[in-house]
This record gives C-alpha cells, sequence and structure tokens, in this order.
C-alpha cells in the first residue's frame, strides 16, 4: 500500500531553499542527489529534506496500518479456508510494511509515540483510499487488484528514492507486494468467471474502487507544488500524472482479459500517444476525503484508537514482566 | 591491570544506499578505541563509507537449536509467494 505525500491544501509549500547559513552544505548535497548519490541518517541535510521526509514516509506508514481495517473487515468471512489464510497472510503483511517504514522515519529523528499521536490525533494524513468501505467480497479482489496495483507502480521508483533507509525499506515492501495484486487478480478472475450474480459483484466493485484507484497517486501534476522540488531531491522520481498514466495503460488490458469494464465513457486508446485517454477526475471528492470526511474515515480512526487503548494493557504487562526479569536476574 | 579487552561487532556499510553488514569483531578497551581499531583491521582496502561498533554483549542471537520452531512454520505458506496465484499468459505486467 501507498501513500503519496498529501499536503492540506492551506499549508505553505515546502521552501525550496535550506537555511542561509548553508550554502555550502547545500550545494554539495544537492550535487550528491542530483548524481543519484543516497543521503544515509547521519549526512547532512537541509531542513526542508528531512521534513518532507518524515511527512511523506510516516503517511506511508500510516497507510499501511490504516490499510489492515478495510481488509481486516472480510478476514472471517472469506469464502475458503484457501481464501482466508491469503487475505491473513496479506494484511499481516502490511502491518509488517507500517513497521519497516515508521523504522525508516525513526531514523530522521522522530519517534514512533509522536508519529502514532499524530495519527492518532487527526493531524497526520494517510492515504485517501483506506476511507472508503469494503461491502463485499469483491472489493477486497479489487484492492489487491487495483490498490496493491497502484501502490506497486509509485513503489517500484521509490526503491532508488534517495534516502537509503527509505529506498531500502521499499525493496523489502516491493519483493513482497506482488503477490498482493496477484491474489487480488484471481479474486477477481475468479468471480468474472462465476455466475451471473459474481460477475456483476466484481463489476460493481471495479466500478466503486477504479476512481479511488487512479486517485491514489495524488493530485495533478500542475496543482502539486512539491513535486518539482521533490523530483529535484530525488525523494520522488516520477510524477503524479506519469504514474498515473502508466497504472491506466497496464490494468485496463488487464480488465478486459477478464470481461469487465472500466467504469469511463472517456475511457479510450490514444495511438498517438501510446497510452489511454482518461475522464476528468472529480478531485473535489479527493480533497473532501484527504480532509476527512465521511463515516468511514471517523470509523477507520475510532478503530485505531480503540486498537491501541485496548492494547494498553499487554503494553503495561511486557514492562512489568521485562522489570521483573532484571531484578530477578541482578539477583542471580 | 589483567582486565580483558571487551569484545565488539564491526558492520561496514560498502557504499551509501546499502545496509551495514557485519564484517568481524574487534577487541577494544572502550568504544572509540574499537571504532579506531575496526577502521584499521577491516577497512585498509577501501571496504566500505561508515562504520557501525556494537557491544558483543549487546547482541541478542536466536539459539540454532530453535530453528525449527522460529522458522519452519513459513515453509507450507507458499501462498505468501507471487507465484503461487496463476495467471493467464494473455494478461501482462501483473
Amino acid at each position: 500500500m501507498y501513500t503519496t505525500e498529501l499536503k492540506d491544501k492551506n499549508q505553505k509549500s515546502v521552501t525550496p531553499v535550506a537555511a542561509p547559513e548553508d550554502p555550502e552544505r547545500l550545494a554539495a548535497f544537492e550535487a550528491r542527489v542530483a548524481a543519484d548519490d543516497f543521503i544515509e541518517p547521519k549526512d547532512w541535510m537541509p531542513d526542508a529534506y528531512r521534513k518532507t521526509l518524515v511527512r511523506q514516509i510516516s503517511q506511508h506508514a500510516h497507510s499501511e496500518i490504516v490499510g489492515m481495517l478495510p481488509e481486516g473487515n472480510w478476514i472471517t468471512r472469506a469464502p475458503s479456508l484457501r481464501r482466508k489464510a491469503v487475505l491473513l497472510a496479506k494484511v499481516q503483511d502490511e502491518g509488517g510494511h507500517g513497521l519497516y517504514l515508521y523504522s525508516a522515519a525513526e531514523t530522521l529523528g522522530t519517534s514512533r509515540e509522536e508519529m502514532i499521536e499524530a495519527l492518532h490525533s487527526g493531524r497526520a494524513k494517510y492515504s485517501t483510499i483506506f476511507n472508503y468501505p469494503t461491502l463485499t467480497w469483491a472489493d477486497i479482489g479489487a484492492i489487491g487488484w487495483l490498490v496493491d496495483g497502484a501502490a506497486i507502480m509509485n513503489q517500484v521508483p521509490l526503491q532508488r528514492t534517495s534516502y537509503g533507509p527509505y529506498a531500502r525499506a521499499m525493496v523489502r515492501v516491493c519483493k513482497e507486494e506482488s503477490f498482493h495484486q496477484r491474489q487480488g487478480y484471481e479474486i477477481m478472475m475468479a468471480l468474472a468467471a462465476g455466475t451471473g450474480a459474481q460477475k456483476r459483484m466484481a463489476q460493481d466493485a471495479l466500478n466503486r474502487w477504479w476512481w479511488p484507484s487512479i486517485m491514489m497517486f495524488g493530485p495533478p501534476d500542475e496543482n502539486s507544488p512539491n513535486t518539482a522540488q521533490s523530483i529535484r531531491w530525488r525523494i520522488k522520481r516520477e510524477t503524479n500524472d506519469e504514474l498515473r498514466q502508466k497504472f491506466i495503460d497496464v490494468t485496463v488490458p488487464q480488465a478486459e482479459a477478464i470481461g469487465l469494464t472500466i467504469p469511463d465513457e472517456a475511457l479510450k486508446w490514444n495511438a498517438e500517444r501510446g497510452s489511454y485517454d482518461y475522464g476528468a477526475i472529480d478531485w473535489d471528492e479527493f480533497y473532501a476525503v484527504v480532509r476527512g470526511e465521511g463515516a468511514t474515515a471517523k470509523e477507520r480512526m475510532q478503530a485505531r484508537v480503540k486498537a491501541w487503548e485496548d492494547g494498553k494493557w499487554v503494553r503495561d504487562a511486557a514492562a512489568a514482566h521485562a522489570a521483573k526479569r532484571q531484578v530477578r536476574e541482578a539477583a542471580e | 591491570m589483567n582486565k580483558v579487552w571487551p569484545l565488539w561487532e564491526v558492520f561496514i556499510r560498502a557504499k551509501n544506499g546499502l545496509s551495514h553488514r557485519h564484517a568481524g569483531s574487534v577487541h577494544a578497551a572502550d568504544a572509540k578505541m574499537a571504532l579506531e581499531a575496526a577502521r584499521d583491521t577491516y577497512t585498509r582496502r577501501m571496504e566500505g563509507v561508515s562504520l557501525w561498533i556494537v557491544p558483543s554483549a549487546a547482541i541478542v542471537a536466536s539459539d540454532p537449536g530453535d530453528a525449527a520452531e522460529l522458522f519452519e512454520p513459513a515453509a507450507d505458506k507458499v501462498y505468501r509467494h507471487p507465484t503461487f496465484y496463476v495467471i493467464p499468459d494473455n494478461v501482462k505486467n501483473i
């Protein structure tokens, strides 16, 4: 799963120039990233670079963690033991991906507690995609195929992002992610080849998840003020629109192959561009979801906070047990 | 004065972008001297750009005798691998 870096609309964009006290260091830094060198935790870096990364990596981590909720919703109702084992393994992976990413963010000087607090208080963002409900089993197929498919499209270039710990986390994530997309497509394939009702269920899921999935790549380039800076610093390696187009181009034939229809009447192959043209995206909806409007967003945060609070006795017990063991070992 | 110097584990980052990898260990009286000794012992031929020194006593290692119970449960979960899912040849990029 992935989140593109989101900012509140009224938030000022990152200042492209670092503190004036370090022009030489800044020049050296810029030269290093321009030469595709990796930046490591103890290297000097401009404040804005650090802040952008903390925001992007922590949002990415939050997305993995919140992303467990819509799919976890179907674990007990998976249609077979095989599907259940697979979904369980996938949700477990998402939790792991969140942990890799929190660790990468911590190397920049933020703490796990600060990040979790920012998520629970609503200050931190996570991918808008998880604020949609999972209504039917086909939604689990659509999420694996489309949401994880979009995530892979985003994350593959991030394996070469300029910040070493983030890039290494992405290598692990990408390696594990491929099964997520294939199991989702397999679910869709089975439903599309099933009874009329099953096929309608698959089509309905595609209808509801298509637009949110292509919105996952974030606002259009002309409306994405930080993209140029992030690309210059090699934090991002491709723009939102480039990645969105790539995703559409590979996904449309996959839908056709199983007899499903992409819910976009303007979708048309453009032979000149060698790409699909697609219809206008409803960005008002996107920003409403970013702001956390809607019942599902509230449900997600309530579920997160509840899990954290319900787990308190476990954290307390672990601390008490460790203290007791320390006393015992000291006595020996 | 007959105190045995503690053991330190040495990790080297070959170049930026790669993680630190274990290279070996050194004996030294303190962390700073361990770093100097590691530099002299393990990086005489441009082996790396960064060193981590960790007190050997601080490393918690699993017991090889527990390997089966720790790692075997993953063996029958082939569905964690992408090749478990059969996708027709005409479907590309997945």
